[in-house]
């Protein structure tokens, strides 16, 4: 109901913006001029277009009124809305329309006047230009705020459109400003209009400021002064000052190449933390047991649909719902894992083409399944606030949270992997199983039980792997065939049987394919490292770490 | 002869006259095909379109059938696999001589059915927006054509939002690639210089974006107002997004305005990282109105699901049955040729209050919208055309295609062209 009156709401717009949005906001105003007050001003809101709206928000702001910047966030925030019975505009107090009621405030004098139910309220629209436009007249009411990350995002949203009256007010708030970071944002906007201007000492100052920071922005600007204009002569008449805006514009470029080099190795290890995550299950299955299982990618699918059951199950908790969805993952893979290998696999050892066949039967019947209990559309999987978003390391170089948090959990299970491995009864009946499995039986291990085991293990990675999926692709019933083959390219690569080889072959790929995808364009890109990898396995069959001992001559 | 077979073959003998008269006691029904993938990776979005046409009988059949007889679907499914598309449309048209096929999904699939249907002169309703080049006798266009989708999409972000430097970012293949030979000449002509367009391409299902957003930021950065237009198909949208949710890329700064991702491929994902981004539509869900009301709520009837998303494609096929339906009753008969012949000038009204057309080149006029994304994966309307735009099987942009014209009334041809005065086509 609340979206159809919106929608109603919105119909009125669009109808009149059409033209409206090219003109300027001077043209605007000539549309039927609202009332001048404060309270007619924020109610002309309710049926203006986004360019009527524009130019009303420039009005609120000049009003002075001590309200204006309360409403302006409001409405950015989705917050100001109409109420249906008297058609009055309200700020509420949350944006949330899963509510079945809000609290409003009176958007003069910001008094509560009680709630109202959901259905009754429609917001008032913005569009991108208008949110633009309001957040830059909201940073410059919050350049005084307590808060200095607060502080520091309005000089930042300042700095996007700057005009003199930023300048004027980033002069008058730079005196006081204690906090570095924001002065630095602040110190770097004054040099930027401090170029624009005559003196030319202030102007070489500006410059060698300017040459310590990286943002494009001012890369831009300083490339300007050193451009040629169409008839060959400078731009910037004065020699002193192309020279240092010349040395500038170097140091510049140097430092944001040297940090688009981390950033690539970066993008290459992030990509190879998948490769390997989704690898070091099917190289326990495919390598240590030798089982060829197309099913791996379905089991995979089914982590990432753990995850999902696990945010329906748990929506007020998001940000808990990863770590819930991890075991969770596991122990569903790993039964459907060892449910397969109980029923079907175990009939098939020796035979690799029959367990192909049958597993990838195996893999249609999951995707059918996944297809009929949750129908064959996408599942929206929401990404915790803690895993969205950068790490600013500084203008040239942010490192996106999710692909840090993948790394590192690759890390983690691989280090897990390795010390079950190595360190318990499992690892060591596991390895005794696959180097020599009549030796092993006759020492009295159960091969059967540990071969179910060993199954159930690599499935469960491959649903934890699913849960990271989750958070960065489709969760959907297609999810594993997509990476069923890259997982076997890393396997192959590393060396069949060999954990490490996963870990190396992964990430080696990841760093090449995000190196030669800029030069040559992803599709290209795709093509070289499948022929690379093609030629590498004629030259070393075992791929780069080949198993090596009496192990190898039975595989 | 054992006494269980002598059993058989009685109760055949006597079930057969049976059931031969329960059904001869109706009239024989109008056969509909619909040739949607349901497995595969385009069952994502082709399944609702199968169960549109499902309601869209179903309703038919509630107020009497066409011409007296009931309508029967007649379901298969191509499972996404191209040649298996023509092997299908084949069994329709031949085995099980359905009156009319919708169906498609994908530009290949529609290539890889277009000679059996002109082979077999079937008649095929194509409900997608595309990227135009064709017409064929034997095929209604009900989706975009580029001047009615990525035309008014691109006009809109150079007027309103004054872009300046354009990303034109696609999937790799027939549709994106012909769509953005289309919009680099637009845009040249325009007066756009080449360094400030750059065009992508990804493979199907592309899931790492990293570098790829990195490089629109970068591109971004050289002080002009970018935006990106994105023809990139199906999966790999959402990794897409996110990745540009991640790394910041906020619809403010670098617009993307998307072709191919509607309200269904949003309730796929989580919609807050995008919201403002674009996409350039004929339909949206949120757009007002009784008929779009009364739409939705059918819709969600039907498929038992009150949360249900209608998107573009939806109202293609909404518009294509409509049409098909005043035609046969028109011609009073289901003979391909003549509906075929009914057909071209018959109106039924579109979802969003406006009027759809069925123009002599195949295609029909639409109205265009531009919506932002919002928080809940619904669309605001940001702009619109004034009237309908008629489609335009042939771009007047790119230098083989704009002599040609496509008319099957008084030309009778798919490509005729106007300054030689030849139709190359076969008929």
């Amino acid at each position: 109901m609340a979206a159809l009156l919106a929608a109603v709401f919105l119909f009125a717009s669009p109808a009149a913006a059409q033209d409206a949005p090219a003109a300027a906001p001077a043209e605007a105003v000539s549309t039927p001029v609202p009332p001048a007050d404060f309270a007619g001003l924020v109610a002309s809101l309710r049926d203006a277009g986004f360019a009527d709206k524009e130019a009303i928000v420039e009005r609120l702001v000049a009003s002075g009124h001590a309200s204006a910047r309360v409403v302006l966030r409001a409405l950015l925030e989705d917050r100001l809305v109409v109420r249906a019975p008297d058609q009055g505009v309200f700020v509420a107090t949350s944006a949330d329309e899963t509510l079945p009621a809000a609290d409003l405030l009176d958007p003069v004098t910001l008094k509560p006047i009680g709630s109202s139910p959901r259905d009754a309220l429609t917001r008032i629209g913005t569009n991108n230009r208008l949110r633009r436009v309001l957040k830059g007249l909201v940073a410059r009411t919050e350049l005084a705020n307590a808060d200095p990350a607060v502080r520091l995002n309005a000089v930042t949203e300042l700095l996007r459109a700057p005009d003199a009256q930023t300048t004027a007010l980033l002069r008058e708030r730079i005196g006081t400003e204690y906090e570095t970071r924001v002065r630095r944002e602040m110190e770097t906007g004054l040099a930027m209009a401090d170029l624009d201007g005559g003196d030319k000492p202030a102007r070489l100052t500006a410059i060698q400021v300017l040459s310590h920071r990286l943002l494009p922005d001012v890369l831009n600007r300083l490339k300007a002064l050193v451009a040629k204009a169409p008839d060959g002569s400078f731009v910037e008449p004065d020699a002193d000052i192309r020279a240092a805006a010349a040395a500038a514009v170097d140091r510049i470029e140097q430092a944001r190449s040297i940090y688009s080099g981390a950033e690539t190795l970066f993008f290459g290890l992030g990509l190879g933390a998948v490769l390997v995550l989704v690898a070091i299950g099917l190289a326990i299955t495919f390598g240590v047991m030798g089982v060829i299982n197309m099913a791996h990618g379905e089991l995979m699918m089914l982590g990432a649909y753990t995850t999902y059951v696990v945010q329906t199950l748990m929506p007020n908790h998001i940000g808990w719902s990863i770590a819930v969805a991890i075991p969770a993952a596991f122990l569903v893979s790993g039964l459907t894992g060892v449910l397969i290998e109980r029923s079907i696999i175990r009939f098939l050892y020796g035979r690799p083409l029959e367990t192909l066949l049958a597993t990838f039967g195996v893999s249609l019947v999951l995707q059918q399944a996944v297809r009929s209990i949750f129908t064959a559309l996408n599942r929206s999987v929401a990404t915790p606030a803690w895993m969205s978003g950068t790490l600013q390391l500084n203008d040239a170089l942010s490192l996106t949270y999710n692909r840090l948090y993948i790394i590192a959990f690759t890390m983690i299970v691989f280090g897990l992997l390795l010390l079950v491995l190595r360190r318990t009864r499992l690892g060591l009946e596991i390895r005794a199983v696959s180097q020599n499995r009549a030796m092993a039986r006759a020492m009295g291990i159960r091969t059967a039980r540990v071969d179910a085991l060993t199954f159930g293990l690599g499935s469960g990675i491959a649903g934890m792997a699913g849960v990271a999926l989750s958070q960065l692709t489709n969760v959907g019933p297609n999810l594993g065939q997509a990476y069923i083959i890259d997982s076997f390219m890393v396997v192959v690569f590393g060396g069949v049987g060999n954990l490490w080889g996963a870990l190396i072959g992964g990430l080696t790929m990841g760093v090449i394919s995000n190196l030669l995808e800029p030069a040559v364009g992803a599709v290209l890109a795709k093509i070289v490292v499948l022929v690379a990898l093609i030629l590498f396995i004629q030259r070393r069959p075992r791929g780069l770490f080949p198993q090596t001992g009496r192990a190898a001559e039975q595989n | 002869m054992t006494r269980r077979q002598v059993w058989l073959a009685a109760m055949c003998l006597f079930a057969a006259p049976l059931a031969y008269s329960f059904v001869g006691a109706q009239q024989p029904t109008i056969k509909v095909g619909i040739l949607h993938s349901l497995s595969g990776t385009m069952a994502i979005s082709e399944t609702t379109l199968k169960d549109t046409v499902l309601m869209m009988i179903d309703e038919q059949n509630k107020k009497g059938g066409l011409l007296g007889r009931k309508l029967e679907a007649v379901v298969v499914d191509p499972a996404s696999n191209w040649p298996l598309f023509a092997e299908k449309a084949q069994q329709l048209l031949e085995k099980d001589k359905v009156a009319v096929v919708f169906g498609c999904w994908t530009s290949v699939s529609r290539k890889s059915v277009l000679p059996v249907f002109e082979k077999d002169n079937g008649l095929l309703f194509y409900p997608v927006q595309y990227e135009g080049e064709e017409s064929s006798k034997n095929v209604i266009y009900t989706g975009a054509a580029p001047n009615q989708q990525a035309i008014p999409a691109v006009d809109y972000l150079m007027k309103d939002l004054a872009v300046k430097r354009w990303v034109l970012e696609g999937t790799d293949y027939v549709y994106p690639r012909t769509t953005n030979k289309i919009l680099e000449a637009y845009l040249l002509a325009k007066g756009v210089a080449p360094a400030d367009i750059s065009i992508n391409y990804t493979p199907f299902g592309h899931s790492d974006w990293q570098a790829r957003v990195a490089a629109i930021k970068k591109f971004g950065s050289a002080g002009k107002k970018t935006a990106v237009v994105s023809t990139i198909n199906g999966d790999a949208n959402v990794p897409f997004y996110k990745e540009l949710g991640n790394q910041k890329v906020s619809a403010e700064d670098i617009p993307v305005v998307a072709f191919s991702v509607g309200e269904e491929e949003l309730s796929g994902l989580d919609a807050k990282p995008l919201v403002g981004h674009l996409a350039a539509w004929n339909y949206f869900q949120s757009i007002p109105g009784a008929a779009n009301k009364a739409f939705i709520a059918k819709w969600q009837a039907y498929i038992k699901n009150p949360k249900r998303t209608t998107n573009d494609p939806m109202e293609a096929h909404y518009i294509g049955f409509n049409l098909w339906a005043q035609a046969v009753t028109k011609a009073g008969t289901t003979d391909v040729e003549k509906v075929l012949a009914a057909l071209p000038g018959l109106k039924t009204p579109n979802l969003t209050g406006g009027i759809a057309e069925l123009l002599p080149n195949h295609h029909i006029t639409k109205p265009v919208y531009i919506g932002e994304v919002r928080a809940d994966g619904q669309f605001d309307v940001v702009w619109k055309t004034p009237a309908t735009v008629p489609g335009d099987a042939w771009s007047d942009f790119l230098p083989g295609s704009k002599d040609l014209t496509a008319d099957w009334v008084t030309l009778k041809c798919g490509n005729y062209n106007t300054k030689t005065k030849v139709c190359s086509g076969t008929k």
